[in-house]
């Protein structure tokens, strides 16, 4: 399916990366946005609060963000691609209901404008801190699709890409940005209808009585039940089966999650993203997401005139974690370094899949701006040592 | 790789943010250049000093702030003072003249002053002073071309104030190319 031209505002503009973003988001067709203003997304919302008159969108300010995540979960079960926005403390706030959007395989895209944590931080600058909470930081074990965009162009772009995986994958899924991507204005292109390819909700083909909201298939993605043409289904948080009724047991728990987990680890390769940059026979490879994988190349390229072999990932997605990749390289190179703004979160895992065959460093720091290019550099030229 | 860092300071409501934002747009959308605007975002930009950056280059921008700007834009004392030393050793100050009182700089760098307040005046609307300094800094600096940032200023403002807009723009960069015909001002 193409994009609808209503929705698109094709050309070249100058953006920043909250408005890209909306605007990736409507022209991915939401027509659906609840939220509640919280620096640095607020922007976001505003955007979609002016557009979606226009489109024929529903735009509601909630009385917080608990209730702004039921109430995307709602309308996207009415039929409609629904999103919200929010940062550090309205993420808290939503991850019980996000773990009910996963519990239920509801498609919806979520959007953390990350500033500076714990609590309420730093409220306008930015912070890459929130990406274990993206993990873990719901209740229970399940998998989640989070993407980090380096741009406004990329905020566009992937705000498009989390709305396909939402639906491919019957999930909400997360877009992990920052106060800098967030306030940063750069120009933006946006292509015609018929370029953007849109991923089209999967409904039953079953008949209204003989249709249950998770059948089991092959791909494990069951298809949705359309409201309003005679399906009546049931659909909870609890532990439920295939009819989706609750039911309270060991065998049932088991098929349950390993559903929501095998979905994402069985599409790993399809939902992992990363982008390579001279990785073949380096001795040093950084990794890093959304704007640190920016801000590093300063520090590359400098490394690279020391001469110095030093190849890059970006990983526009993180999670699910490229564990295969870092596994493979992690048995080549001589070190793996992860540049993120915290204190370490991606790097754990980074750490983890490297099983000690290489060296693993860390740049990382508290949030509030991003990395000098100095200090990874620094690391570079210990790393290649 | 020609790289250029431009700071735009001023009080908040002077128009400090959209004076970036031209800037930006004209390089990027009019001049096929990259530019990268970031901005103040806390109290500071509701009433007190505030500032936008913008970063202009021939290829992509990797660091998006601001380190030591080759260009100051000051329309306002405070504004001036609080980032006059943290620029580059050839920077450029472009002023205003009358809200701010320059000082000594360093040997390489010049300055350039414009009654940007007095001109928005007498075209009617003080509010547009801002763009009187976008159409002076287009004349005394060449960060970006003139016509890219006409277009920036036509496509930016509000509509039905273009022409007052473009009027201030023109008024600035006449008075900027007069300037310059009558020697650099050296301080």
């Amino acid at each position: 399916m193409k994009a609808d031209p209503k929705n698109v505002l094709t050309g070249a503009h100058y953006l920043d990366g909250n408005h890209a973003c909306a605007e990736g988001a409507i022209a991915a067709g939401c027509k659906f946005f609840a939220g509640y203003p919280i620096t640095p997304s607020t922007e976001i919302a505003e955007r979609v609060s002016r557009r979606f008159p226009l489109i024929g969108g529903v735009f509601i300010q909630m009385e917080d963000e608990l209730a702004s995540m039921n109430a995307i979960l709602g309308a996207s079960w009415g039929g409609v691609r629904s999103m919200s926005c929010t940062s550090g403390p309205g993420f808290s706030l939503m991850m019980e209901n996000f773990g009910l959007g996963l519990m239920l395989e509801t498609p919806c895209v979520l959007v953390n404008v990350q500033r500076g944590g714990p609590s309420t931080g730093l409220p306008t600058l930015p912070g890459q801190a929130d990406m274990m909470q993206a993990r873990w930081g719901s209740h229970g074990d399940y998998e989640v699709i989070a993407l980090a965009p380096d741009s406004p162009q990329e905020s566009f772009e992937l705000a498009v890409h989390a709305f396909n995986l939402s639906e491919k994958y019957r999930m909400p899924v997360l877009i992990m940005t920052d106060e800098c991507v967030g306030h940063m204005t750069e120009k933006v292109v946006i292509p015609d209808a018929d370029q953007i390819e849109l991923i089209e909700r999967r409904y039953t083909d079953k008949k209204p009585g003989e249709a249950w909201p998770f059948e089991e298939t092959e791909d494990l993605v069951s298809p949705m039940l359309p409201v309003g043409q005679g399906y009546k289904f049931h659909v909870t948080g609890l532990t439920h089966d295939y009819r989706g009724y609750p039911v309270i047991n060991a065998e049932a728990q088991h098929k349950n999650v390993s559903r929501l987990m095998d979905k994402v680890r069985k599409h790993a390769d399809d939902i992992i993203w990363l982008e390579e940059k001279d990785v073949d026979g380096a001795d040093v490879v950084v990794v890093s997401y959304g704007i640190s994988s920016r801000v590093v190349q300063p520090a590359i390229q400098r490394a690279v005139k020391d001469g110095i072999k030093v190849g890059q990932i970006k990983m526009v997605t993180v999670w699910p974690f490229p564990e295969k990749r870092i596994a493979e390289l992690a048995g080549k190179v001589k070190s793996l370094i992860m540049v993120e703004m915290n204190f370490g979160q991606v790097f754990l895992e980074m750490d983890r899949c490297a099983k000690g065959k290489c060296e693993t460093y860390l740049v990382g720091h508290a949030g509030g701006t991003v990395h000098k290019p100095d200090e990874i550099y620094k690391t570079i030229k210990e790393a290649a040592k | 790789m020609a790289t250029t860092e431009i700071r735009i300071t001023g009080f908040g409501g002077q128009g400090v943010i959209l004076c970036g934002y031209i800037i930006g747009k004209a390089a990027s959308i009019f001049n096929g250049q990259h530019a990268t605007l970031t901005q103040s975002f806390g109290p500071e930009a509701r009433g007190s000093a505030c500032s936008s950056q913008v970063v202009v280059s021939d290829t992509r921008v990797l660091y998006p702030y601001v380190t030591a700007p080759q260009v100051l834009l000051a329309m306002s004392h405070d504004g001036y003072m609080t980032h006059k030393d943290k620029v580059a050793k050839d920077c450029i100050y472009v002023y205003e003249k009358d809200l701010v009182r320059l000082e000594k700089h360093g040997p390489k760098t010049s300055a350039f002053g414009v009654p940007a307040t007095r001109i928005a005046e007498d075209l009617g609307r003080k509010i547009v002073l801002n763009i009187v300094m976008l159409g002076f800094f287009a004349a005394v600096t060449d960060v970006v071309p003139h016509e890219a940032l006409r277009k920036a200023v036509e496509t930016s403002v509000p509509s039905g104030t273009e022409e007052l807009n473009l009027k201030a723009f023109d008024k600035g960069y006449e008075y900027g190319i007069e300037l310059k015909e009558k020697a650099e001002v050296k301080v």
